[in-house]
């Protein structure tokens, strides 16, 4: 996992300069809307940041990934810390057999890691015995298994020997040392990727946990476009694992999925270079882009996404009214600022005080960064302290940030979208364009709303 | 290696941030990576905290482990003085960070920092929050107090000192913290009651005290030690340095107020409070003891929360509301000793674990009708379709309620009464609903009092409401003690196809039966009739079920 450390800076300042712009694509346009292409607006030098994160870790993404594969136990190695996080950031208190726990470390486990490894197995065997509809098991690493060097992947190959055929073991890092929030999913999802049965079937693979409910729309949309077979990572049931090959065309739901995506890549799929589907305008290129690999009839693609563009944009036509000339700044947390800032600019014209992102991955961002509006000012990491006098002193009509600045912003008088949300709700496709819009009106209306005289 | 899905307390550094966040003027540089920023959120999000707390973490990543981890705890704490400027100043580390043994404690130490450094070492892997606070609050007060420490052999301050200084006494309120049970409303009830008593208050902390306020606590005649979990050790360490007598009841209930007081008075060489004060000051002796309260007689009541509020709970439900106490337990590992005490004087083994299921499994096996306990208990008891009412951390934002709603003192105790009674009462309600769904005023939409909703020849409201009888004449009822009663709205019984055919006599008594049991009975006596193969059920055959039934 020592490849998923926090993206280390690869690039340059000015590898951000692109040379060329393209205006913002119209909302008013008619008729087919083209797939964007990836060319370039100028963007100021990014502002690289690496004083105190507030973020996090990795271990977070257990809360959604355990509700998408109900056969899965996530079981973290950790601390108390760690159970403590998931509890809190999930805010859960309600499960009477929760699908994730954590294996707390005692002293006796740090004295020596023979007995460590020992009492791993103990935990894992109660715990299956309790357990039996358990098909797959995460050992989720965390700071302190780490930096004890306990090798989780050994203890999943030895459970592994010993359970064949109950159930499958797999373990990755979602520790805070190598990683924030969202990149626990590409953590769990590239662990499965040499799992994943070898095919050179032709299929499109969508990769990123979607809410059911919003993949099941993509389905039925790839359907009337003609497109399939399609599959997901991470798939419903964790035994249903989808295959993977030279045939496989990799549609990315979700940002943040660096390492799975070069790991299915180095299993011989290809990823479709898209803006993420978040939006009328990013869902409809998302599609489109598969479309355009499936060799689909442009004209198909017109009849059968238009309409919904249409709809789409009508949906969210009040809403562009509320957001539109609102000065947004957008705190490093969930991987999404980049292309939440390209949805809420262009389609409801907000204007982009400052973008953050945990960290930048830029192959993987660049359809994102070339619809970006001119000038807009990205910034990379974090100093926490200084980034709030950033926002203090631009005065935002709205932030989006993690729970813990959320509260305290808003006492400044600053309205405040809480980011984690955005990682629970159904927010893909051109369906739920204006419902991802109206997260963000909802703050701004409701100080509308509220009246103390 | 412990196995846990779900833990009461968070690890001991979480309670150094409850102390750091309490305080003003105090700042926490914590050596951590950044998923332990998730912290803030208890505070900003539970508590509604209108600012971060004042922790610093240094976020370490794994690319800084194999460099100087330390030069980066240097220049967070560096940064934190500069920014924050603290008056005093706590160093230390998560789980994380107490691995790689960069001593930020020691680290700081070495500064030249200008302000009092406390280096806090919370071993992460054997401790937990509550501790972590009551640790921290301790080792901040030793060092403030370092340069105050009496001479050993110097004599102890006279309790009545305040007399010869003609002042009024005066007590430090100790213990009170964010992210602890209704502790801001406390501190205000206790206030409050001191001021009543000719008492003052010296200094509350750590919940609004500065680091300065500290370094004053040896000027109070008595500590009281209002939270054990937090301020146990400080009380004693106070006692034992500067000779400072503790006030260790925890005036939780109405009795505890009254037994609280009467301590102070004994520790300050005061007069004993007047023996009606109880009476005067809270409603909830004369509410428990009026009949509407009948019905809470013997109760089965199940309590498991940290040891302070436990071991309070249990003599309330005992002593004060009458109910029995059939489970009681804590996570507070540190005061297992106490609460396994308070559960053996009620004849009962004490309950001490932090694995929620452990205590599921308890609370199911004790059968109780009321749970008192943790949010964590609430889910628990809905599981098992059991009232609940919550009474102590971890906290829920519900937990941090708008209103006044202390649980100390007085008023604490009305808060009481209110807050255990009404979820039974809700329980009793939800059994009656379901006990007469069959009833045809029920189907027929008798709980409203609107028009529309009630059913066209019963339209006027001539009943008393379900829920507001729900706590007496009702719940008798179900208990199956109330057969006869006053003649209510009159319905002719229907007489069901293929059962026993009601005698004249038979239906004048059924019509007897108040209309919220009539069904039940009228279910009960056929169901009787028939298995005894009696064909006309008449007013003989009717007693002889409740009879029957009542076994
Ligand atoms: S940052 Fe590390 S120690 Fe903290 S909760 Fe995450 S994995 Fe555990
Ligand atoms: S008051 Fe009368 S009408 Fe209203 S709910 Fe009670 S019984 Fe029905």
């Amino acid at each position: 996992m020592g490849s998923s450390a926090l993206r280390p800076v690869k690039e340059s300042a000015d590898e951000a300069r692109f040379p060329h712009s393209l205006p913002p694509d119209g909302l008013t346009r008619k008729g087919p809307t083209p797939v964007p292409m990836a060319s370039t607006p100028t963007l100021p030098p990014l502002l690289r940041e690496s004083g105190q994160r507030e973020v996090f870790c990795g271990l977070t993404s257990i809360v959604w990934l355990h509700r998408r594969m109900p056969d899965a136990f996530f079981l973290v190695v950790g601390s108390r810390t760690c159970a403590h996080l998931v509890q809190s950031a999930a805010g859960v208190m309600i499960f009477a057999e929760p699908r994730f726990g954590t294996a707390i470390l005692g002293e006796r486990d740090l004295a020596g890691l023979a007995d460590a490894n020992e009492e791993l197995d103990r935990v894992v065997n109660d715990l299956l015995e309790r357990r039996p509809e358990i098909r797959t098991l995460f050992l989720v690493g965390s700071c302190p298994s780490e930096v004890i060097k306990l090798d989780l992947a050994k203890a999943a190959e030895r459970i592994n020997t010993r359970m064949r055929g109950r159930v499958r073991v797999v373990n990755y890092s979602g520790s805070g040392i190598e990683t924030t929030f969202t990149q626990g999913e590409d953590g769990a999802l590239s662990a499965l990727v040499p799992l994943l049965p070898s095919s050179d079937e032709n299929q499109l693979l969508l990769v990123g946990t979607l809410a059911d409910g919003v993949e099941d729309r993509f389905l039925t949309l790839f359907e009337r476009l003609g497109i399939g077979p399609v599959r997901s990572l991470p798939p419903r049931q964790s035994t249903a694992l989808p295959a993977v090959g030279p045939g496989t065309k990799l549609l990315l739901a979700q940002p943040f999925l660096s390492d799975t995506v070069r790991a299915l890549e180095r299993r011989g799929a290809t990823r479709l270079p898209s803006p993420y589907p978040l939006g009328v305008e990013g869902s409809r290129a998302w599609m489109a882009a598969a479309a355009a690999a499936f060799g689909v009839d442009p004209n198909l693609v017109a009849e059968v996404l238009d309409p919904l563009v249409e709809r789409g944009r009508r949906a969210l036509a009040p809403l562009r009214r509320q957001l539109e000339g609102k000065r947004l700044f957008l705190m490093p947390d969930s991987q999404l600022e980049i292309p939440l800032a390209r949805f809420l600019s262009r389609e409801c014209g907000m204007e982009l005080v400052e973008v953050g992102t945990p960290y930048l991955d830029r192959p993987l961002m660049a359809e994102e960064l070339a619809l970006l509006p001119e000038g807009t000012q990205l910034s990379e990491g974090q100093d926490l302290e200084r980034q709030l006098e950033r926002v203090r002193a631009a005065r935002p009509d709205l932030v989006v940030c993690g729970l813990g600045i959320a509260n305290p912003l808003e006492a400044e008088g600053i309205a405040t979208k809480w980011s984690i949300e955005l990682v629970f709700s159904p927010i893909h496709g051109i369906d739920q364009a204006a419902d991802l819009a109206e997260l963000f009106a909802r703050p701004l209306h409701r100080r509308q709303l509220l009246k103390w005289n | 290696m412990e196995l846990t899905l779900w833990t009461y307390e968070g690890p001991p550094h979480v309670g150094a941030m409850r102390i750091a966040a309490s305080m003003e003027g105090l700042h926490y540089v914590l050596h951590a990576p950044q998923g332990d920023t998730y912290a803030d959120l208890l505070f900003t999000m539970i508590e509604r905290r209108d600012r971060r707390p004042p922790v610093t973490y240094t976020t370490f990543q794994a690319r800084d482990l194999g460099g100087d981890t330390a030069e980066l705890v240097k220049r967070s704490i560096q940064q934190a003085v500069d920014r924050f400027q603290p008056e005093a100043l706590l160093v230390g580390e998560s789980c994380t960070a107490e691995l790689i043994q960069d001593q930020p404690g020691a680290l700081a130490g070495g500064m030249n920092l200008g302000v009092p450094v406390v280096n806090l070492e919370l071993p992460a892997y054997s401790k937990k929050e509550n501790w972590g606070a009551a640790e921290t609050l301790y080792q901040l007060c030793r060092t403030l107090l370092r340069e105050q420490l009496p001479a050993p052999g110097t004599p102890r301050p006279s309790p009545d000192r305040w007399r010869a200084e003609g002042r009024r006494p005066r007590v430090n309120l100790l213990g009170p913290s964010l992210l602890g049970f209704r502790c801001r409303d406390d501190i205000k009830e206790i206030r409050g009651l001191l001021g009543e008593h000719g008492i003052d208050v010296n200094v509350v902390a750590p919940m609004g005290a500065r680091p300065a306020d500290l370094v004053r606590l040896p000027e109070a005649d008595a500590n009281v030690c209002l939270y054990p979990e937090v301020a146990g050790p400080l009380c004693s360490w106070l006692e034992r340095q500067f000779g400072t007598p503790v006030v260790r009841t925890v005036p939780i209930g109405v009795g505890a107020t009254r037994r609280f007081l009467a301590e102070l008075s004994t520790v300050l060489d005061l007069e004993a409070p007047e023996a009606n004060e109880a009476d005067l000051r809270s409603r909830m002796p004369w509410y428990s003891r009026s009949v509407d309260s009948t019905y809470l007689t013997g109760k089965r009541v199940f309590i498991f929360a940290d040891a302070t509020h436990a071991i309070a709970a249990a003599r309330i439900a005992a002593d004060e509301l009458g109910f029995t106490v059939v489970g009681l337990g804590t996570y507070s590992r540190e005061l297992a000793r106490e609460v396994r005490a308070a559960a053996k004087e009620l004849g009962l083994e004490a309950l001490i674990t932090d694995d929620y299921l452990a205590v599921e499994k308890a609370m199911g096996e004790a059968a109780p009708e009321l749970v008192l306990g943790t949010q964590m208990e609430r889910h628990s008891a809905k599981r098992l379709g059991i009232p609940c009412a919550v009474i102590s951390a971890p906290l829920h934002v519900q937990d941090v309620p708008a209103r006044y709603a202390p649980q100390m003192g007085w008023e604490g105790a009305n808060v009481i009464f209110d807050s255990w009674v009404h979820p039974l009462m809700m329980g009793l309600e939800e059994h009656l609903i379901g006990m007469f769904r069959h009833d045809f005023e029920f189907v027929e939409g008798h709980r409203s009092h609107l028009a529309e909703g009630a059913p066209p020849r019963q339209a006027a409201a001539h009943e008393p409401d379900v829920a507001a009888v729900a706590g007496s004449s009702m719940a008798a009822a179900a208990n199956g003690t109330a057969a006869a009663g006053a003649t209510a709205t009159l319905a002719p019984p229907t007489v069901t196809e293929g059962t026993a055919v009601w005698s004249a006599d038979g239906e004048a008594a059924l019509r007897k039966i108040p209309f919220f049991v009539r069904g039940k009975v009228k279910t009960n006596t056929e169901t009787f009739a028939r298995d005894h193969g009696v064909a006309a059920i008449t007013e003989e055959v009717l007693y002889d079920a409740k009879a029957h039934y009542s076994k």
